[in-house]
């Protein structure tokens, strides 16, 4: 999963509905065979390989990325498994029991800025079909050491030895851009993909910022970064191996200086252009018998200029518009930088009900005209069950800033659905866009078990495209809010005062006041009077 | 209500209040009066106090210490400004993107309705530059904004200097929550309009810009900043923003906590803070302190670039640096230091600052009145409006039944017959004329000043003021045109239907003004009511005083700065005992009085009484330059920066006034 957008956590996975009825018979299968006990005949194979790509980012920052790969060939949901090695029982039991066909888990503190980093890293797979799938972002949850613990625990060598000794919390959160995730999918064992085996994949992303880490300098070794050295490698790791970006951007080879000398470089096409790696594998004991340690270190032999970064193809910027506590508007950027092409975007919305959407107010403007998606789908918010859904597919003109627009109002909540600080406001969740960005060099297609893992999580279909998933920034919008101290039970009490003086008030304006003569009296009155009228005496 | 649905007992309190309606109003406006000039005093000011949890207890080390960093980018900065005689963009977005920022451009242009002369603008086009910090610990949803607003004249050469050397120190942090935006901008607050609007994506006030390309969030609060100087001798602080609008007082506290903590010197309204508040010096001092607040919010401009920021719900307040003649001087250290606080406080916010007050006045920096605490004195003041109204109501019924219900009340059928009696049909033509002159006053100035200005000898801006203040001398004269209607039946019934709607057209009006900026309301209240009160057509029958009253006034002029807070009340002992004095009828003088109120004299007052207790005071014609650039300047912010005060003047309270002069000249 790109884990691209803000302090969040997400959650993701895919379920087919068929599956559920399957469940039982699955059961019951089970329950047969179970004793039997033959099924264990020849151990299902499994294997791991851990990788590190550490990436100069164009604003002059560092990304490492860590990817640990853990495939098993068993078909979770048929088999009745009980023996885990490699694979994590506790993710296995998941899959087992809830048929779990997909599942991508991420959190993420800070945000990827594309504009200044480029596309990211680590993407989603392509072939997610949002028909079936469920959503959900906590856009106001933090990340934190007790995050990092429980999925280092995951790991085979957990943090004892190989790549995985470099995650030392207080480093790892002190960067511009934390990212975890855990990615659970299917893949094919064969080419017809008549059975499957599992993959999980763990990845770490962080942004080491290259000027506060470096007092300036864009120098970066790994011991500046992570303050540890990489040791040994993960015994039980069929791969181990660290690859440094070290492409130059402007044809001169002799900007940089890696430390030690890579053994080999790889070249390859990623999103869109041609990189070069330098690669270093812990298991070729030169590596690491020299000195014990391997601490790789990249100098600048000439500072690089503070020029402008290049500027990625497709970015895209989010804010609310307006002020007041009545309306707003939603705005979405989205920027094509190419010079010639045009390409299509899919933008996934999730608005919180209280946002109530004015639809007729959606606006597609692109170069001053408007710009009608080729398809929109829409799917109302019901209050308190569940948020609004669009979903459009824009095309956007090259050279151009496409702007989305939509008006809505803020809704009154009930005074208990508040959150205790209401006064922070209330989140909405990143807007997704999902593009197939043209290259700048044409990719061939890679054999995914071969080539390293970095390159394989975006499979291209053809090399004129790259698969990008964006995430924009998350939101805050602040609610009317009641003021829940003093002062707002003071205006009830003399909201209510005021009510009843108006009550009487209004009723002394509205009527007239007559004074009548006083009645005759009650009825022993007029009895009385009666008699005293027979005795001709005079009434009282 | 008892008391009131029983007609004996009803007709008793009628005759009680219309008996003592003219003491019951004097005491009324009396008692106005001495509770406003009372805020100022211990048991109805308080001490201020921090509310918010998330800036309170938890102090932080301030570690600034590039002044010799500052002080360089400051003289970069003024050669550059110099060598391009504009704002330096380039300089500035190479400088910024080398302490490390993300830095974007803004331009924009905006051409103003009519030349402004004390600015020496019309056309005006300029770029806003801007970093932005990016916390490393979250998303971009929050930010807080520093801004330095640099006009055409070179000043504040130095703030640029200190937000440069603060961007380079807080780049180094890691602790930052919440974004920070360092704002420069061109041509101060139009800039400064021209951003806010740009950030939110709206147009307010029509001006052209280019679409931002970077943001950073809500804005939680700003800062802006004016240093003319590298040392300081003390920090004054700007609260007022546009229409009267407030930061919340919290944000004012952090500023103080940390001047004291610092050991700087911090003014307010230019005035040195009182330490003595058992003693009468200290609330004498807060008293001149408050009515200067009171003044500059009733004026409902925006007193440096923070004004704006708060349309938008951004809780802000402007520092300028102050050098005069002390001997104790601070460096730019000690005020980044104290700007660097401020900063690290905002940064903990978990919420918006809301715990603490948003309306309030300060008689001083560590003292402040609550609104519970300074609304009654409108209060009594509009009740004086209401006990008039009541009594002319009351009046109408009894004229309307004739004579046979002496002594007043309302009788048994007092409602059906005096309604057609009323003749609500002659006051349609006075309503609707007043009216349309307000609106020609509010329309005509900016829209006729070219025609203005081909025939006359007289530049737009002259031509925009000469013809306010000739439309507004010109409504003087609406009682002629309106006395074609006046039936004359009933001549008295007539004038009290009319002064009746005027009364509660005021109090209307005023009552709403005071909600949203009191002080605007307390002083038109203050100056309007009295004449509104005893305006009749035949001259009062026991008057006023305008011996008394020119005498008073010239006291007032004369007054030393220590006693004027004496003077009102003296003003106030003067009318009352005037009121007793019985003198013949006279219209002129009578006219002559509600002239002196009219809002555009109030507005005259008002610089006089400004400029008194800045301790420089005016000459008549210093004065009259001043009041014609006011007038200039309050229409221009209204189309500038959309400030309220000219249309609710012209719109609003010129046709409630034009309607009292018409009940004046009756037939």
């Amino acid at each position: 999963m790109p884990a691209v957008h803000g302090g969040e956590r997400r959650w993701e996975a895919e379920a087919a509905p068929g599956m559920a009825a399957a469940r039982p018979l699955a059961l019951l299968v089970l329950l047969v065979l179970g004793p039997g006990g033959w099924g264990f005949a020849d151990p299902p194979r499994d294997s791991l390989r851990e990788e590190l790509v550490i990436t100069p980012l164009p604003s002059g920052d560092v990304a490492a990325t860590f990817q640990f790969r853990t495939r098993w060939d068993s078909e979770l949901q048929r088999e009745g498994v009980s023996h885990y090695r490699l694979f994590p029982k506790a993710l296995g039991q998941l899959i087992s029991k809830y048929s779990l066909r997909e599942l991508h888990l991420s959190f993420t503190q800070g945000f990827w800025r594309t504009r200044y980093w480029g596309p990211p890293f680590l993407q989603a797979p392509s072939d997610t079909d949002h028909y079936f799938l469920r959503y959900a972002v906590l856009p106001r949850e933090v990340v934190c050491t007790e995050n990092l613990t429980p999925w280092k625990k995951l790991l085979p060598c957990s943090s004892k030895a190989g790549l995985s000794v470099l995650l030392k919390a207080d480093r790892l959160f002190h960067t511009s851009y934390h990212s975890q995730a855990v990615h659970i999918r299917p893949v094919c064992r064969n080419a017809h993909c008549t059975s499957i085996s599992w993959e999980l994949r763990q990845t770490l992303s962080v942004v080491f910022d290259a000027f506060i880490t470096g007092q300036g300098k864009k120098d970066w070794s790994l011991f500046r970064m992570f303050s540890r050295t990489l040791t040994e490698p993960c015994p039980l790791a069929s791969e181990s191996r660290v690859y440094v970006d070290i492409t130059s951007y402007n044809q001169d080879n002799e900007t940089l200086e890696v430390n030690p000398l890579p053994t080999t470089t790889y070249q390859d096409v990623i999103l869109g252009t041609r990189k070069t790696y330098a690669v270093y594998d812990l298991h070729d004991t030169a590596i690491i018998n020299n000195s014990r340690n391997l601490n790789l270190q990249l100098k600048w032999k000439k500072p690089p200029e503070n020029e402008a970064p290049p500027v990625p193809f497709l970015h895209a910027q989010r804010y609310v518009s307006g002020y007041g506590l009545q309306k707003g508007e939603l705005s979405t950027l989205l920027y094509n930088t190419h010079p010639y092409r045009a390409f299509p975007v899919l933008l996934l919305d999730t608005v919180p009900w209280y946002l109530r959407l004015y639809v007729h107010t959606l606006t597609i403007t692109s170069k001053g005209k408007e710009n009608k998606p080729s398809y929109i789908h829409y799917q109302p918010a019901q209050d308190r069950l569940q948020p609004h859904l669009l979903e459009m597919l824009i095309q956007l003109p090259a050279n151009s800033v496409t702007k989305v627009s939509i008006q809505f109002e803020r809704a009154l909540l009930k005074w208990t659905e508040y959150t205790p600080d209401p006064n922070h406001g209330f989140y909405v969740s990143p807007s997704v866009l999902s593009a197939l960005v043209p290259s700048m060099v044409a990719a061939k297609p890679v054999d995914w078990e071969e080539s390293p893992l970095f390159n394989s999580l975006f499979p291209v279909s053809d090399g004129s495209n790259y698969f990008v998933r964006l995430y924009t920034e998350p939101l805050l919008v602040n609610l009317p809010t009641p003021d829940f101290s003093m002062p707002y039970n003071v205006i009830c009490l003399t909201c209510t005062v005021v009510a009843v003086c108006y009550g009487s008030f209004y009723n002394l304006l509205t009527r007239t006041f007559r004074i009548e003569e006083p009645s005759t009296g009650g009825l022993a009155k007029r009895l009385a009077n009666l008699i005293r009228r027979a005795r001709g005496v005079p009434p009282l | 209500m008892g008391l009131l649905s029983d007609p004996v007992r009803r007709r008793a309190l009628a005759r009680l209040v219309l008996r003592l309606n003219a003491p019951l109003c004097v005491l009324s406006y009396v008692a106005g009066i001495t509770w406003f000039l009372a805020l100022a005093f211990p048991p109805l000011t308080q001490r201020t106090y921090m509310s918010e949890n998330a800036m309170g207890s938890t102090m932080v080390e301030e570690q600034f210490v590039g002044g010799d960093r500052a002080r360089g980018f400051a003289r970069d900065f003024a050669a550059h400004r110099r060598k391009s005689g504009a704002l330096p963009v380039a300089w500035l977005e190479r400088t910024m993107q080398s302490v490390g920022l993300e830095v974007y451009t803004q331009s924009f242009s905006r051409q103003l309705p009519f030349p402004d002369e004390t600015h020496e603008r019309y056309m005006v086009s300029g770029t806003n530059v801007y970093g932005i910090l990016r916390a490393p610990r979250a998303a971009s949803t929050e930010s807080l904004v520093l801004t330095v607003p640099c006009s055409s004249d070179s000043t504040n050469n130095q703030a640029v200097g200190l937000l440069l050397a603060l961007a380079a120190h807080f780049r180094g942090q890691i602790y930052w929550a919440k974004d920070i935006i360092f704002l420069v901008t061109e041509h101060d607050l139009l800039g400064t309009e021209a951003w806010l609007e740009a950030y939110h994506d709206v147009n307010v006030t029509g001006i052209q810009s280019s679409p931002l390309q970077g943001r950073a969030g809500a804005i939680q609060a700003a800062v802006a900043l004016e240093l003319s100087s590298d040392v300081v001798t003390s920090l004054d602080v700007a609260v007022e923003g546009l229409n009267g609008q407030l930061p919340n007082l919290d944000l004012l506290n952090l500023f103080q906590t940390f001047c004291q903590k610092g050991g700087l010197l911090c003014t307010l309204q230019g005035k040195l803070q009182s330490q003595d508040w058992t003693s009468l010096d200290g609330p004498l001092q807060g008293l001149q302190t408050l009515l200067l607040m009171v003044l500059r919010q009733a004026s409902g401009r925006p007193h440096g670039p923070h004004g704006l920021f708060l349309r938008y719900r951004v809780e802000a307040l402007t520092l300028r640096g102050i050098n005069s003649f002390r001997q104790y001087k601070y460096d730019l250290v000690a005020v980044g230091k104290t700007l660097e606080g401020m900063f690290r406080k905002l940064n903990h916010l978990l919420e918006r600052l809301h715990q603490s007050f948003f309306l309030y006045l300060l008689p001083a920096l560590s003292r402040f009145v609550s609104i519970g605490l300074y609304m009654p004195a409108a209060g009594f003041l509009l009740l004086v409006l209401g006990l008039k109204a009541l009594e002319l109501w009351m009046q109408l019924h009894e004229a309307g039944v004739g004579l046979e219900e002496t002594g007043g009340g309302s009788g048994p059928s007092a409602l059906h017959p005096p309604a057609q009696g009323v003749g609500l049909t002659s006051l349609v033509a006075p309503l609707l004329i007043s009216q349309a002159m307000g609106v020609a006053l509010y329309i005509l100035p900016v829209l006729g000043q070219h025609v203005a200005t081909q025939h006359f000898p007289v530049a737009e801006a002259e031509a925009v003021v000469l013809t306010l203040l000739a439309i507004y001398a010109a409504g003087l004269a609406l009682p002629h045109s309106t006395h074609w209607v006046v039936s004359p039946q009933a001549p008295d019934r007539g004038w009290m239907a009319l002064k009746l709607v005027a009364l509660i057209y005021l109090a209307l009006q005023l009552g709403c003004i005071a909600l949203t900026n009191f002080s605007l309301g307390f002083l038109l209240a203050a100056t309007m009511v009295p004449t509104a009160a005893v305006t009749k057509p035949h001259g009062p029958r026991y008057v006023l005083v305008s011996p008394h009253l020119s005498q008073c006034l010239c006291l007032h002029h004369r007054a030393r700065p220590h006693s004027i807070s004496l003077s009102p009340t003296w003003c106030l002992y003067s009318y009352h005992g005037a009121y007793t004095d019985v003198v013949p009828p006279s219209r002129p003088l009578y006219a002559a009085l509600l002239v002196l109120t009219s809002p555009a004299a109030t507005l005259l007052g008002s610089l006089f009484l400004w400029r008194e207790l800045q301790e420089a005071p005016l000459s008549l014609a210093e004065g009259w330059q001043l009041f014609l650039t006011a007038l200039a300047q309050g229409v221009l912010e209204h189309y500038t920066y959309g400030a309220l005060l000219f249309p609710l003047l012209a719109l609003g309270l010129y046709p409630c006034w034009l309607l009292f002069w018409n009940v004046l000249f009756w037939k």
